[in-house]
């Protein structure tokens, strides 16, 4: 196990050396932020001395040295417009997203697990074929536009729920049955496939053959067995997940990292971006490796084999 | 060695497709709902070429006077608005229409460029395998794990949305998953012996990869690329709508429900249909292909 996390390690070291590069690149790319911050009528020297006080005359390189060295240590820098630390005011911002992610998370699982190993052991039969079709449905439905429809019949005209906010159970519903919803349709598509391959692998015949009731191979041997790709997809879609919650987010109003980042985007807040999507890229990255840890912690052949 | 041979060659290797074939008459059956969308998807295509003929109205001109008109069977509704109006009074139906050719060719743009990056790559990857090999997977690494949402938005926000924006950035987002499978396809035909025996006939690393292992990758490519055209069409949309979100148009949108909800059972549809063929054509082509 040990070299085979070496080897993670350096790798995650790696990605989150691309992934501040991409950050850093892709915002100064797109523009220069001093010319949103200043009144139009602003003069040149104004510009010129904006420019100098946040660091913007200076060469690149020197730019993303600062960058890193001081991301390395917490300090993004402050944002360019509430006088506070970039990473205090994403880190405030991070509990709500984290919260939702986990509830859409658990959502999906509710409605994957059981409609995917239903539909698996009632292989072609109605049961089968309406699940599929829901997973084929939901695969289709743009979670931006079920978030809306949600908010509309709920929140609109039934009154039953509230449009937006935070704090209260009822602002979870809307939020997290959207953002599960989005994720269900392949989670269950995998519990049925992993389901129906293990059903057929000599182990369950063993244990149908020693007498054990079918509840308990199923649960026993079939699910267990069926989890591993499950958890590796569910790891991978993490990223995903993270990007549903940011669409969920701004549709929902909801106060977390995505809304801020997107007002920072729109106000070219590059600290607050740029801290943003670090954080948000290693929170992916950490889930990523735990994931892989799980996996090898179920199935021993992968701990065998590293 | 000629083109004919190549393919020979490349037939000689274990068939994908383990069962005995069955008639066309089966398979074709098989392949109904396939079949079905994929006439589906032909009038959504028609109805975007021929979007000047079909469209009732100019889908960009301002009436105030009809603005926020309900669809036409309902209370208030006309029937020259069929599907009612958005805030400005344009013709939410004229409207759908043309942004069908928006969509289309959006998607298809994207997953040309994403196809054609993540093709080289996983060939690359999967054929010299070790420091290449690394170098890709990490890239890959990098590019699963950056929030792109976030991305599209910075773009978006900044450069406006413009069609090539959406296309570049769409497309430069999407070829990590074409990057994958096709590695992990080049690095099982690679061991075959039709790659051996070019590689013996002295066949350079191009010849050898683009004549030989290309070829076998078509139909997985073909697969991953309608599948992808479904999934940038399905994210396409929001870029637009987000900043009407975030601003005013959200009032009209949540309390006006036919703003929000015809535009998006359009792109659910063609979704939809997108993603049956998609499946139809792995079962056709490739069923053991796991995507």
């Amino acid at each position: 196990m040990r070299p085979y996390l070496a080897r993670q390690l350096v790798q995650l070291v790696v990605v989150v050396f691309g992934i501040s590069l991409l950050a850093f690149g892709i915002l100064h790319v797109l523009g220069d932020p001093v010319l949103l911050l200043l009144p139009q009528n602003a003069g040149i020297q104004e510009f010129e001395r904006y420019r100098h006080l946040l660091g913007l005359d200076r060469p690149l390189y020197v730019q993303y040295w600062k960058f890193v060295s001081g991301a390395v240590r917490g300090d993004f820098g402050k944002s360019w417009y509430a006088d506070t630390p970039a990473f205090k005011l994403v880190l405030e911002r991070m509990p709500p997203t984290i919260y939702l992610t986990l509830a859409g998370l658990l959502v999906a699982l509710l409605i994957s697990l059981p409609l995917g190993i239903l539909a698996a052991l009632k292989r072609h039969s109605w049961i089968d074929t309406l699940c599929t079709g829901l997973a084929v449905a939901g695969q289709a439905t743009p979670l931006f536009w079920l978030g809306i429809m949600l908010i509309i019949v709920f929140a609109v005209r039934l009154k039953l729920l509230p449009a937006s906010g935070y704090g209260t159970w009822q602002n979870f519903l809307l939020p997290a049955f959207c953002l599960g919803a989005t994720l269900a349709p392949i989670t269950m598509r995998l519990v049925r496939s992993g389901v129906i391959e293990v059903m057929n692998m000599e182990f369950i015949k063993t244990a149908r053959a020693k007498g054990l009731a079918e509840p308990a191979v199923v649960v026993k041997h079939a699910f267990r067995n069926a989890c591993i790709p499950v958890i590796t997809v569910l790891g991978l879609q993490f990223g995903q997940l993270l990007g549903g919650a940011i669409i969920t987010e701004t549709v929902f109003a909801w106060p977390g990292v995505a809304t801020l980042t997107v007002e920072s985007i729109r106000n070219q807040d590059f600290p607050v971006v740029q801290c943003a999507v670090i954080l948000l890229a290693l929170l992916i990255v950490g889930v990523n490796l735990i994931v892989d840890l799980i996996v090898g912690l179920i199935d021993p052949r992968i701990r065998a084999r590293t | 060695m000629s083109a004919q041979t190549e393919v020979e060659l490349a037939e000689l290797g274990p068939s994908r497709a383990g069962a005995p074939r069955a008639g066309l008459a089966t398979r074709l059956r098989r392949l109904r709902w396939g079949l079905a969308a994929c006439a589906v998807l032909l009038l959504v295509v028609a109805s975007a070429i021929f979007a000047p003929q079909i469209s009732p109205h100019d889908p960009l001109s301002v009436n105030i006077r009809h603005r926020l008109a309900p669809p036409a069977w309902m209370e208030g509704g006309a029937a020259r608005h069929l599907l009612g109006t958005d805030q400005v009074g344009r013709d939410l139906l004229s409207r759908i229409i043309y942004g069908g050719r928006v969509s289309l060719v959006v998607g298809a743009g994207a997953v040309l460029i994403a196809a054609t990056i993540g093709v080289l790559l996983g060939l690359g990857a999967g054929y010299f395998g070790g420091r290449t090999d690394w170098t890709i997977m990490t890239l890959i690494n990098v590019m699963l794990t950056f929030p792109f949402v976030l991305l599209a938005l910075a773009v978006i926000a900044v450069l406006g949305p413009s069609l090539p924006n959406m296309i570049l950035v769409l497309g430069v987002a999407g070829w990590p998953i074409y990057a994958r499978v096709i590695r992990a396809e080049t690095m099982a035909i690679r061991e075959r012996e039709f790659v051996l025996a070019g590689r013996a006939l002295g066949m350079s690393h191009a010849r050898i990869v683009f004549r030989q292992i290309a070829p076998n990758l078509v139909s997985v490519i073909v697969v991953i690329a309608t599948l992808q055209v479904a999934q940038v069409i399905i994210f396409e949309p929001p870029t637009p709508a987000w900043g009407n979100m975030l601003g005013e148009g959200r009032v009209y949108m949540l309390n006006s429900w036919w703003i929000a909800t015809f535009p998006g059972l359009a792109i659910f549809l063609t979704t939809l249909v997108i993603n049956l063929m998609g499946n139809a054509l792995r079962d056709w082509l490739d069923p053991h292909l796991k995507l």
